[in-house]
């Protein structure tokens, strides 16, 4: 595929045991572009929003899969996290600070606009009775690796 | 995994929750729950977070402390947050959090101005 260096996909059902092993996975597949400690850091909550979104919002009665697609182009990592769940009518107002569906659950409404901080390029795309999907696109800065500060 | 230890401190007027590991949605239910157990037992709680050995955290965190911090100021209680590593520390500042808490640096700076101050 054109200027993809590497590329993986993993699905998995949508219980919240999988939210660790979703962000192990793409911290460990993010690996490969030598990301700082703080990148790693920031790879890891986007993708525990992310996901734990889609189990909570777009699975909320019955089980289903969500779908985590990882690419590396480059210095970018491109990570689309997918449900075929319910989906929402309006994203926009899902992205505004502290809204949220779910304040039952203790949910603050901060999940998406801390994924807003930390990638370079956030698109959702939902439709109701569908599902959502989360595209994220993260720069990894060149210099220093997280390699240097494990020494 | 999350890992969380309670202690009492000044007779009991004081709870301390020591957080290690990994604190996200899977595992905010139960914190919540054991949290608020003993916060129902106490009379103007003083919670006080320890999150120095927090390993990772994310916006589920977040919404455990919020809704601590309501319940420990509906019963006229006061909460505060010890040690939070810096990506943790990054959290509580975009939500907010150093606002309307104090924030200190380790769980002894905190213990000794919690108990200096008067039940």
């Amino acid at each position: 595929m054109r200027n993809v260096d590497n590329e993986m996909t993993i699905m998995f059902l949508a219980k919240s045991e999988n939210e660790s092993f979703a962000r192990v996975a793409v911290a460990a597949f993010a690996a490969q572009t030598n990301p700082t400690l703080d990148e790693l850091t920031e790879i890891k909550t986007i993708v525990s929003e992310a996901v734990t979104n889609a189990i909570i919002h777009g699975y909320p009665e019955e089980d289903g899969y969500v779908f985590l697609h990882c690419k590396i182009m480059s210095n970018r990592l491109e990570i689309v996290v997918e449900d075929h769940g319910v989906g929402m009518r309006d994203t926009e107002e899902a992205r505004q600070p502290l809204f949220t569906t779910r304040p039952d659950l203790d949910r603050t409404g901060m999940g998406l606009t801390i994924i807003e901080s930390y990638v370079q390029a956030l698109t959702i795309e939902s439709k109701l009775g569908e599902g959502t999907r989360l595209r994220m696109v993260k720069s990894i800065a060149k210099e220093q690796s997280a390699a240097v500060y494990e020494v | 995994m999350l890992h969380s230890h309670m202690l009492k401190e000044r007779a009991g007027s004081i709870l301390v929750v020591i957080l290690s590991g990994e604190l996200d949605h899977h595992e905010a239910a139960e914190l919540r729950l054991r949290i608020d157990h003993e916060l129902e037992k106490m009379d103007s709680p003083k919670l006080l977070l320890d999150l120095r050995d927090l390993a990772f955290m994310d916006s589920a965190g977040l919404g455990v402390f919020l809704g601590r911090y309501k319940k420990v100021l509906a019963k006229k209680g006061e909460m505060a947050i010890a040690g939070p590593p810096k990506p943790v520390m990054r959290l509580l500042e975009m939500s907010g959090f150093h606002r309307i808490m104090t924030i200190y640096t380790s769980r002894a700076e905190a213990l000794t101005v919690m108990k200096g101050v008067k039940a």
